[in-house]
Parts: structure tokens; sequence; C-alpha cells
């Protein structure tokens, strides 16, 4: 059952997915980019990431993919012109270079298999607590520096779009 | 569930979290001060790196790990922090009188500059890739604006546009080849990848591989090794000045840093198969850098090519992977950050407002106009083409004797053969300062006491370290003794 | 219970579009939101990943991931905003003042 949920999610996602790179109009490409996170999201819940579907949600379809959506509807883009005919060669070199990197790492990472050290939060362990507690527990304790360092991050970037964009600096 | 917080060992921040408040601070600062006098807040952003400076002593020779393995302090990234803290100190000195000139005279500049400073701080001494991913992207992110802050001028949104794409782009391959990692060694921690692959049971996971690999595209983009330059001279090019010279200094100081800890250390034991790629990449690098830099007609397009080329002989010192040779690059990263960041110094007082006197052909004549600006000009460019007895010079001795030292001969002579053709580059600038006559009218320039300072500064580093190189050269060595 | 390859090689497929997606396209914004397809590519990998090997630190590294994103998206929709008001183009073909 869960199997047939994922396949399902996972093809809604690889379609919108192309839709994104393949439609003219952006705010279609906007709406397609849309859609993925959303089934994005169903997968972070089929994984028992229950927290981060939430804010794949909260922050990604909703604050950036609506501040995405306002910026094209702001510079009222028309259809992207049909200039790539400029570098047919440029565009077949980016697609075989992608499917190169496609077959290498997806044949690396089909055989599915880890090495790595186990954890120690079994899935067990983490319910026990609630998927988003426990994400808080690392997130002030382990993770405490890094955390921080995203605070300087998001000031940095909040300074930097009002210097461009401020009328009257 | 109990919260055990980690103890909040603020003495090992302490540079950082000087850097993070005098950057709010002249945030505050600049809000009071009237419009196009912003001075002040440039003077509060120069204590703050002073402080910060200081504060690097208190830690020097007392390796330790701070935050749950987060960072570590220790010499290499305390001596790489002064490179950084250096370079932002004379980048701000040399914008003061810069943007008044450009009309872009604002304090948000200076903040940035500290914002993308504390950035690369967090990149030198992370122990973790994820504190080094985030210590990349605050650096970038405050970057991306800052080579897009004339934002009046096409040129500079175009570099801001085109380092934003290529930066951003560059991250999400870094970030793949730090999940790869992840999965393969089950941690992202630097310390705890080489104890894991130190096993005996490990054997060559090809998801190993694959992240490695990624973390080098991600890696080479921000050094501007080629193939993955070809956003440098563009970027470099039509970013402001200033801002031109911080990046190609403060950026490759940083990024070095953390590739020496990820790959010298806990990539270790895949050594041989990295030490292969970066061999390629470092003759590609040097050989294409300065090629293609015989060709350019701009001097920033020219610096550009020439800071690719560098680049290309820094990774020498990492391929040599002994002790000479890394504490080689922590030299050449010192010499580098003088000489260059002169030489763009040098490009600023001489520039005019917007594109003026940016052609190689523009310094015509200029030696005799101003001795002084010529000889400087003269000494910067001699130390980056490796001419004694100026910094460059000794920097590039020292990581060329160390590939020879590792049985890198080859590498070597390809080196030695790059700067030789480098020095007909650098060389053409001088001549045309002092052997044809000026094209066009040279008044106006204006000499501030911030721009004197600075080229001051660099001229007396490239010359010291040029001639004096042994205290710094032990300074290097002692960096990378207790190498985490 | 599905596979951790099926989740590595859907991140694979998803990254892959997203790269097509950055040289393939030429309006600034396309290009961007390609990059965000990217990261969301990788943020799947981690979230498989650390399920997979009993760990949360991949979840928080999502977390992280997505702090960077939408700072970047800040950023880089102000420069997009401040070409387009300068230039009235944002295809990246005809930004080329500077050789690109």
């Amino acid at each position: 059952m869960t199997l047939f949920f994922f396949l399902l999610i996972a093809i809604v996602t690889v379609i919108s997915a192309i839709l994104v790179i393949v439609l003219r109009n952006p705010i279609h490409s906007a709406l397609s980019l849309v859609l993925t996170f959303f089934s994005i999201a169903g997968l972070y819940i089929l994984l028992n990431a229950q927290f981060i579907a939430a804010i794949q949600v909260i922050v990604y379809a909703g604050a950036i993919m609506v501040l995405f959506l306002f910026v094209i509807m702001l510079l009222n883009l028309e259809k992207e012109k049909r200039v790539s005919e400029k570098h047919p060669l440029q565009k077949a070199f980016g697609v075989s270079i992608a499917l190169f990197l496609l077959g290498g790492i997806g044949s690396i990472v089909a055989t599915g298999v880890l090495y790595g050290n186990m954890g120690t939060e079994t899935a067990a362990k983490v319910s026990a607590v609630g998927n988003t507690k426990a994400i808080a527990g690392l997130l002030f304790t382990d993770w405490v520096l890094p955390f921080e360092i995203t605070s300087i991050l998001l000031i940095a970037a909040i300074v930097g779009a009002i210097v461009l964009t401020k009328k009257e600096l | 569930m109990d919260l055990v917080i980690p103890k909040i060992d603020a003495l090992s921040l302490c540079p950082e979290l000087v850097l993070s408040i005098t950057a709010m601070l002249v945030l505050l600062v600049t809000v009071y001060l009237p419009k196009g006098r912003k001075d002040p807040a440039a003077y509060v952003g120069l204590l703050g790196i002073f402080i910060a400076l200081m504060s690097l002593t208190l830690l020097w020779g007392k390796p330790r790990y701070a935050f749950n393995n987060m960072i570590m302090v220790d010499n290499f990234s305390i001596f790489f922090n002064m490179v950084i803290l250096v370079t932002a100190a004379l980048s701000i000195l040399m914008s003061i009188t810069y943007l008044k000139e450009e009309g872009m005279s604002h304090g948000e500049f200076y903040a940035l500059i500290l914002f993308s400073a504390v950035g690369m701080m967090f990149m030198t001494a992370g122990a973790n890739l994820i504190t080094i991913f985030l210590g990349l992207e605050t650096m970038s992110i405050s970057l991306y604006v800052l080579a897009g802050f004339l934002r009046d001028s096409n040129r500079s949104n175009e570099s801001a546009l085109k380092y934003l794409l290529l930066g951003a782009f560059s991250s999400a391959f870094l970030l793949y080849g730090i999940a790869f990692i992840y999965g393969a060694t089950g941690t992202t921690d630097l310390k705890g990848i080489s104890e894991f692959l130190s096993r005996a049971t490990y054997m060559k996971d090809p998801m190993l591989l694959a992240g490695m690999g990624l973390l080098l595209v991600g890696f080479g983009f921000k050094i501007a090794t080629v193939p993955f330059h070809m956003w440098t001279p563009d970027v470099y090019e039509g970013a402001p000045t200033s801002v031109t010279a911080f990046m190609s200094v403060g950026v490759k100081a940083a990024v070095f840093a953390a590739f020496v800890r990820v790959f010298s250390h806990a990539l270790w034991d895949l050594q041989p198969d990295w030490n292969q790629l970066l061999w390629i990449l470092a003759v590609l690098t040097m050989t294409l850098g300065n090629v293609i830099a015989i060709a350019q007609t701009n001097i920033k397009r020219m610096l550009a090519y020439s800071s690719i080329a560098h680049a290309g002989y820094i990774m020498m010192g990492m391929i040599a992977s002994n002790e000479l040779g890394t504490s080689s690059i922590l030299f050449y990263m010192l010499a580098y950050a003088f000489t260059n960041l002169g030489a763009f110094g040098v490009v600023i007082l001489f520039g005019r407002k917007g594109e003026g006197n940016l052609d190689i052909e523009d310094y015509s004549g200029m030696g005799f106009k101003y001795p002084v600006l010529g000889l400087l000009m003269a000494v910067f460019l001699f130390s980056l083409a490796g001419i004694p007895p100026t910094a460059g010079f000794v920097g590039k001795f020292y990581i060329f004797s160390a590939a020879v030292k590792a049985g890198y001969i080859w590498l070597a002579i390809i080196g030695v053969m790059n700067s030789l053709v480098s020095v007909y580059y650098y060389l053409r600038v001088t001549v045309m300062m002092y052997m044809k006559d000026p094209v066009k009218d040279l008044e106006g320039l204006h000499w501030s006491p911030s721009m004197i300072v600075a080229l001051i500064i660099a001229v007396a580093g490239t010359l010291l370290i040029g001639i004096f190189p042994s205290p710094y050269l032990d300074l290097a060595k002692q960096s990378v003794l207790h190498l985490m | 219970m599905i596979p951790l390859s099926y989740y590595l090689v859907l991140s694979a497929i998803l990254f892959t579009i997203g790269v097509v997606g950055v040289l393939v396209r030429r309006n600034a914004i396309m290009i961007f939101m390609a990059i965000e397809l990217m990261l969301n590519a990788v943020n799947l990998s981690f979230v498989a990943i650390g399920k997979h090997l009993d760990s949360l630190d991949g979840q928080v590294f999502v977390f992280f991931v997505m702090a960077v994103a939408a700072a970047e998206v800040a950023v880089g929709l102000a420069i997009i905003v401040n070409l387009s008001r300068n230039k009235e183009t944002i295809n990246v073909d005809e930004i080329n003042i500077m050789k690109w």
C-alpha cells in the first residue's frame, strides 16, 4: 500500500518537475514547482519526517514560491522567447552532461546500500517523543552553533535585499 | 526528554562574535549618520576588525574543539582568520573614497563586508561539513549583494546576477556531495569521517567517491578552478573594484582553508583518488588562467584571470600534501593577500567614476605622471609575477619546492613555466606605465588618507614578507602543526 | 517499507531535471527555480538517508538548507528585480555587457 502511494507521489513529482523546466510561461512553471514541493512534502510524510513536511509546505510552497510568483507578476514577464535556438549545441551539451550525471549518480545510489555508521534515533524512539520535539532537541543542543550561524545568514540576507531594492537608501 | 545544552564556549567564538556584533553596530550607527557622510560607520567596522584581530592572539596555540565539535579553533584557522581580517580591513579602507565617488556611500556596505568575513571565519574553523556549508553561504550571500552594490550600474547588476546563479548552482552540488558523504559515513563531522575511513574494514564505497567528486565541484566553483571558472572574469570585472579585491582574496582564503581541512584531513584516506584529479585541475587552472590573461585588455579582467592562475599554484600545495605543502599554502595566501589587495588598491585609486581608466592602455605614461603610484603598481605586479625581492617570489618558491619534495617534479616544472608566461602580461602593464606616452588626460587623482594607509600596509606587507620571509614562514609552519 | 534506493534514485532524477533546467533555460527566474528544484532533490536524499541510518541529523540538515534557500531566494529575487528595473530584461543571453 505504501509502495503504491510512493509510486503515485513519485510520478507526480517527476512529471511536475519536468513541467517546471519545459513550460514557457513562468507563472505555469512556478505553479508546477509548487506542486512539486507539495508532493515532496508527501514523500517526507512517507519517510516519517512530519516536521520537515510541515515546514516544506510552509516555507517552500508558502513563502518562497509566493515570493517567486510575486516577482514574476511584478516584472510582468511574458513568455520566454525561443532564443534558445541560438544555442542548440549548448543545449545538447547541457542535456548530455546532465544525463551523464544521472547515469553516474543513479547507478551509484541504485544499490541502496549505505555503509555509514548507524545512529541511535530509531523510528520507535523518535515516535515516542514525537518527531518535532526530537528535532528541536537536536537543534538546540548538538546543532546550536549552526542554528545561530543561520541567524547571521538571515540578517545578512535581509540587509542585502533591502539595500538592493529600497527606493531611497 | 532532557535537553543538555552544550557548554557555551564564548572564548572560542570570540573573533566571530566580535565581528558579528560590530556588523550590527555598524547597521545601527549608519542610521544616525547624515546622508552621504557615512565614514564613521567604516571606522566602527575597522575598530571591530582590530579587536577581533587582537582576540585571535588569545586563542593562539591552544587548539580545541567547541560547541560539540562544530568548530575547531586551532592555529590553522587562526592564521586564515588573520588573513581574512586583514583583507576585510584593507577592503574597507579602500572602499571609503571609492564609494563616495560612485555616489553609493552607505553603511550597509561595511556591514555586509563584515557579515561576509564572519561567514569566511566559520568556514576556516568549521569542523563539520554543515558548519562549513553555512559559513560558505553566509559569505556568498553577502557577496552577491556586494557585487551588485552599485545598483544603478548595469555592469554591477550583471555581475551580481551571474555570481548568484552560478554560486547557487555550485552550492547545490556541494550540498549533494555532503549528502553522499553523510550517507557513506553516517556523519558530517570531519573527525568522525576520518575515523570512519581509517577503519580497517572500510572498502571503497562508490557513494563516498561520488560525494568527494561533488564536493570538489562545489569547492572548485568557489575558488574558480578551470573548468568551473567561467563566471570569474565577468563577476570580477562588473563588481565594484573594492569588492573584487575583497572576494579575490577573502573567498580564496576561506575556501582553501575548508578545502584543505576536508580533503587533506577528513578525506585523507582517499588521497590517492583526489590527488590525481587535483593534479589535472591544477595544471589546467594555471595554464588556462595565464594564457587567457595575456589576451585581456581590461585590467580587472586581467587580474581575474591572474587570480584563477594563482588558485592553480595554491592547489599545488595541496597536491604535495606534506607539511611543507600545507604551510606553503598558508604562506602563499598571506603573501597573495597583501599583493593582490595592493594591486586592486592602485586600480581603485587610478580609476574614475563608472568605468573610467580600467583599460590597460589607460595606464600608459602613468609611471611618469604619478611616480609613487607607478612604483607601487610595479611592486605589486612584480610580486604577482613572482620576481624577487617580493612576497610573491618567496610564496611561489615554497610552493614549488614543496611540490618537488613530494616528488611532483613535472608539476613544479609546469608551474615554473606558467610563472614565466605570467611575467609577460604583468610586465606589459609596467611597460605601459613607463615606456608609453599617455593616451589620455591623467588628471584628477584623489589621494585620500584611508587609501594611503591601505596602500602603505599592502606594500609594506609585500616587501617585508619578501625580504624577511622567515618569521612568517615559521608562523605558517606553527599553524599546521596542530592541524586536527 | 519502501527501499532506500527508490528515494535516492528519485532524488537523483529530480537533481538532474534541475541541472537540465539551469543549463537550458535562459530566463534568470527560471534558472533560479531550477536551482530550487536541485536543492529539494538534495533535501529528499538527506531525509531518506537519515531515516535509513536511524539518525535525525538528516532532517536537521534539511532545516538548515531551507533557511539557506530562503535567504538565497530573498537576495536573488532582489538582484533580479533590481536588474529588470535597469535593463528591462532578465534573459541571461541579453545580459551580456561583459562576455559571458
